[in-house]
């Protein structure tokens, strides 16, 4: 029983790194129908941003106030970069799905390379306060509190983004853009000017994922993001394109089959039952659980 | 200014047409889809265009908005619409109800009506909305997926006269409702017509003929006839050579 909690709640904190991957791609692809596959990078230069701070800015003496520093920091790098990536290399390819999988396929090899360049490719690790690993008793399992604290943050984020969604113009005019791009700018509103803002906002949270991913996964390595963005696209795939719940459930299926498969059956195996999954959803249910929905 | 000038303006801007519309070509899939097609819209008046299915009614409607690529020009009150973005046309004074209605299915009645509010008097509009369709102000947090065809006419013709538009293009708002719903649409379009101009797409020729002051009639992508409305149903041949009906019987499809 301790050993399933404690699968469980590994599998709920590696659901938020997904979740965090994936809301924005899945945003981006809703609203632009662009496949950005340089998001993975994003997910990688957040955990780069996070260890940078971490190891550097020692003028924060407390740990857990710099780790705070630390993930805003990421976040605001995801926001520039995000926002970056659209204007320069996307806005002039809208429409073009070849040129934008080769200019983001590119921009994320030459991410790869640069942070290994820089920072080269051995594990950077984070520092981390103590009560990181420290445990708590759930259930009888005894659980890193590192786990609870990327679920928070991710739930946090999820709740921060529907309401955004739900209660703002630019929410509205987003929702409505999923939908039915066309007919929004048949009402005079410039659908273009939501689209830098969903890429900063899809930067924002994988940024912050990687600043998170970099403490789950015992360090940051350049091929981090990269690694973890076919899982970030199979969920938005399960989850149905443009749909934000659909993505925090998927995302909590594929780290929960990922996780059990792995531990109950075989080591590896896991990662092939998250492709069945996906297969078996395609076979179900095409448009995903909840397809075209901004929701 | 002085006052002879002042009035001459008046004069011009009373008989000049609202919109001229040039010599628009339009080329889909390799086919020819509009053929030179030239007419005028004159201000405060309806434009019925008229045509079989394929004739190019609703082509024309999307390539004034920039939802398909043409050549020619559409002139809005002097101002050259071809090759500006959707949302800049739009922003020029001009309403939209699609084919389709095209409602944001997963957004409220209330979120589909915010949404089209461009204009600082739109929140006025709102209550002349509402007594319009009172339906709309009952169902204002459903969904406007789960609403009934007729609802959602409702609510496409509502985001076009939130704003005061200087023109409504609209296309076929009676296709597909039961006769009492297309009485309410075509009451409200009454209502708009007193203050707005509209270019109307309209298969039913009884709702047309109720609305319309003035028709174009397209035969495959090219102006076959235009002029008064009257002259439709003074000349049979002309509504049964190109409508494929007996416009003067009275015109039930």
């Amino acid at each position: 029983m301790s050993t399933f909690v404690l699968i469980f709640v590994t599998a709920l904190g590696l659901a938020g790194l997904y979740f965090l991957l994936a809301a924005g791609l899945s945003l981006i692809f809703g609203l632009m129908d662009v496949l950005n596959l340089a998001h993975g990078a994003f997910f990688g230069i957040g955990g780069y941003a996070c260890w940078l701070v971490m190891d550097h800015l020692t003028v924060i003496g407390p740990l857990t106030l710099r780790f705070f520093v630390a993930v805003i920091a990421a976040a605001v790098v995801g926001i520039v970069v995000g926002a970056v990536v659209e204007k320069l290399l996307i806005a002039r390819n809208y429409g073009n799905h070849l040129s934008q999988i080769l200019i983001t396929i590119g921009l994320s090899f030459v991410v790869v390379s640069l942070l290994g360049g820089i920072f080269t490719f051995e594990p950077k690790y984070i520092v981390q306060p103590a009560w990181f690993t420290d445990t708590v008793e759930i259930f009888g399992a005894r659980i890193p509190n590192d786990r609870l604290l990327i679920l928070g943050v991710a739930i946090t984020l999820l709740v921060g983004l529907l309401a955004f969604l739900r209660y703002t113009r630019h929410g509205l005019i987003i929702r409505a853009g999923v939908e039915n791009r066309n007919m929004v700018s048949a009402l005079g509103i410039d659908v273009g000017r939501s689209f830098t803002l969903v890429f900063a906002i899809g930067g924002l949270l994988a940024a912050v994922g990687g600043a998170l991913g970099a403490v789950y996964f015992n360090g940051v390595t350049p091929g981090l993001g990269s690694g973890q963005l076919i899982f970030g696209i199979i969920v938005v795939v399960i989850g149905g394109l443009g749909s934000i719940t659909g993505t925090a459930v998927a995302a909590v299926l594929v780290a929960m089959t990922q996780q059990f498969v792995n531990y109950y059956v075989a080591v590896g195996l896991g990662d092939i039952a998250v492709v069945a999954l996906l297969a078996v959803v395609l076979l179900v249910r095409p448009q995903g659980l909840l397809g075209r929905v901004a929701r | 200014m002085t006052s002879d000038a002042v009035t001459a303006a008046t004069v011009t801007a009373a008989t000049r047409p609202l919109v001229e519309v040039r010599d628009l070509d339009v080329h889909r899939a390799g086919a020819h889809i509009l053929d030179g097609v030239s007419f005028d819209v004159l201000p405060n008046r309806v434009t019925a265009l008229l045509g079989r299915n394929g004739a190019g009614k609703t082509t024309t409607l999307l390539t004034m908005l920039g939802l398909l690529p043409g050549t020619g020009s559409v002139a809005f009150d002097g101002v050259e619409l071809l090759g500006m973005s959707t949302h800049r046309i739009v922003q020029q004074s001009i309403g939209y109800v699609p084919e389709d209605r095209e409602v944001f299915g997963q957004l409220t009645v209330t979120e589909n009506l915010r949404l089209a509010m461009r204009t600082p008097e739109a929140e006025s509009r709102l209550d002349l909305v509402h007594e319009l369709f009172p339906e709309l102000h009952d169902r204002r947090e459903q969904r406007a997926g789960t609403l009934s065809g007729g609802q959602q006419q409702m609510v496409a013709i509502a985001r076009a006269l939130l704003n005061p538009n200087r023109l409504l293009l609209i296309d076929e708002p009676s296709k597909g409702l039961a006769p009492i719903v297309v009485n309410e649409v075509v009451a409200a379009l009454e209502r708009a017509a007193a203050d707005t101009t509209i270019l109307l797409v309209e298969q039913n020729l009884q709702v047309a003929r109720r609305l319309a002051t003035d028709i174009v009639v397209l035969d495959s992508g090219r102006v076959a006839h235009s002029g008064p409305m009257s002259e439709l149903f003074d000349d049979p041949e002309l509504a049964h050579r190109f409508l494929g009906v007996a416009a003067a019987a009275g015109g039930a499809p």
